[in-house]
């Protein structure tokens, strides 16, 4: 177990890009907003917290297909399903993974981010906590969505359309925690149902994820 | 060709399920269109106009039916779904793949209808308001997963796939439901049709649209059903096609 999660995370410090891309993919999204939508420092500061989750997903998002779909293509899901590990497990950790190289940078960067974009300082606490808490239902639900579109060439814009809507109620009590801090107000309840959504999705999406898998590699 | 079934299973038989529903099919058809057209008829002809909305007020028998029939026929999928990966039976996989295509269409009339109402009423289009934000992401759902029926070659595995996305689907849809009511204060009226509330709509307009209701649903049960058939067929020829090249 701890041997795959440590290959996987090996693979992606190594194989150039996997790692720091969707880091950078945030930041190139983050600074477009303004040139979008005019600097206006009053203006920004009212979006800041949405904008700055839309780019942890959008980030989430453009990296799932690296989860499943290089070892789909050199046989490597195959050794996977038939090692003793349960191929559930094995989903479990991918995710993990997946989550230890985009989510958690995501979380680190998000408050330099929020500078840029000149987030209230009451915000800062529960945009950290907030995306600290989300994103592993983002991984989760990804390795699903991947999981299932893993046997279809280029499937990058059919797994989007999949996941997409599965984000919305992350997304919404995650940002829902973000600009209720920047308003003063008590922000723990919308954290406390991304925190729900992170546990049911990470208890429920691997055996999903892996019956996906199961059927894509018969 | 009716004769009285042992068990509801076997309508898995697809030659079963042809016969049957090849019989029940006209009827279904004639009460639609009766159902349909009378309530129709009855809403928008024989019906005063709503003292403060006019007659914009009559869309209603096309709004709230569709909008129905909409979530029932995602509950429908997730139903015929389950029965596939429990007892593998492809009549159901393949009434799962009849139905969405239908209940997208009445999403998209539920939100087009919602929208030429809402103009004149609410003074917009669109308003991000729980119930409109929903629906949309219920239309975004059924995209989804028509996309991934037609993505995947493998009929077996497509079914499989596509019956997964729905069981997880269905259960992120309710918790989108219950996100988006967090997240925004409802500009929609409430339920209309509930048996004891106060707010509900008065008789005269309550009974054309029941109607309406029960037409929209065999029209319903008379899409799916000839979908059904549809792809039943489909899937017939193909084995032919198959059988004829390895001969």
């Amino acid at each position: 177990m701890i041997g795959l999660l440590k290959r996987d995370l090996t693979l992606a410090f190594r194989a150039g890009g996997g790692f720091g891309l969707s880091l950078a993919f945030f930041l190139v999204f983050t600074s477009l907003v303004p040139l979008g939508i005019g600097p206006e420092t009053g203006r920004l500061a009212e979006i800041a917290g949405g904008v700055l989750w839309l780019g942890a997903l959008l980030a989430c998002l453009l990296s799932l297909d690296r989860i499943f779909q290089l070892d789909w293509e050199d046989g490597t899901l195959d050794l996977i399903a038939t090692s003793p590990l349960p191929l559930e497990a094995a989903a479990a950790l991918k995710a993990l993974a997946h989550w230890l190289t985009t989510g958690l940078p995501l979380v680190a960067a998000a408050p330099i981010l929020g500078l840029l974009l000149n987030l209230p300082a009451a915000a800062y606490p529960w945009l950290i906590a907030s995306l600290a808490v989300g994103t592993p239902a983002l991984s989760a639900i990804g390795t699903f969505g991947a999981a299932i579109t893993v046997g279809i060439k280029r499937g990058g814009l059919l797994l989007s359309l999949l996941v997409l809507p599965l984000y919305v109620p992350t997304l919404i009590f995650g940002a829902l925690s973000v600009s209720r801090g920047a308003a003063g107000l008590d922000a723990l309840t919308p954290l406390l149902l991304t925190a729900g959504i992170t546990l049911g999705s990470s208890a429920i999406l691997p055996f999903a994820a892996a019956s996906a898998l199961r059927v894509n590699l018969r | 060709m009716f004769r009285p079934m042992s068990s509801f299973w076997e309508y898995a038989n697809p030659r079963r399920f042809m016969a049957t529903s090849g019989a029940v099919l006209p009827w279904v058809t004639a009460l639609a269109a009766l159902f349909l057209i009378g309530g129709l008829i009855w809403g928008f002809f024989f019906t005063p106009n709503d003292f403060r909305q006019g007659s914009t007020v009559k869309i209603i028998y096309i709004h709230v039916p569709a909008a129905i029939m909409a979530t029932s026929a995602w509950f429908m999928m997730l139903a015929a779904s389950l029965i596939w990966l429990i007892r593998r039976h492809h009549v159901s996989a393949l009434a799962a793949k009849a139905a969405a295509p239908v209940g997208m269409v009445f999403t998209l009339i539920g939100l087009f209808t919602g929208a030429v109402w809402g103009q004149p009423m609410w003074g917009s289009w669109w308003e991000w308001d729980p119930r409109l934000t929903a629906f949309l992401i219920l239309f975004l759902f059924y995209l989804g997963y028509m996309a991934l029926w037609e993505a995947i070659e493998n009929p077996d595995a497509a079914a499989d796939l596509t019956s997964v996305l729905c069981l997880v689907g269905t259960v992120f849809a309710v918790i989108s439901r219950y996100a988006i009511l967090f997240w925004n204060q409802s500009l929609h009226q409430g339920a209309s049709l509930s048996m004891d509330a106060e707010e509900n709509v008065a008789d005269v307009f309550a009974y054309p649209l029941w109607t309406c209701i029960g037409g929209f649903f065999f029209l319903f049960v008379t899409l799916v059903l000839y979908r059904t058939r549809t792809e039943i067929r489909a899937r017939r020829l193909n084995a032919l096609i198959v059988q004829e090249r390895m001969a």
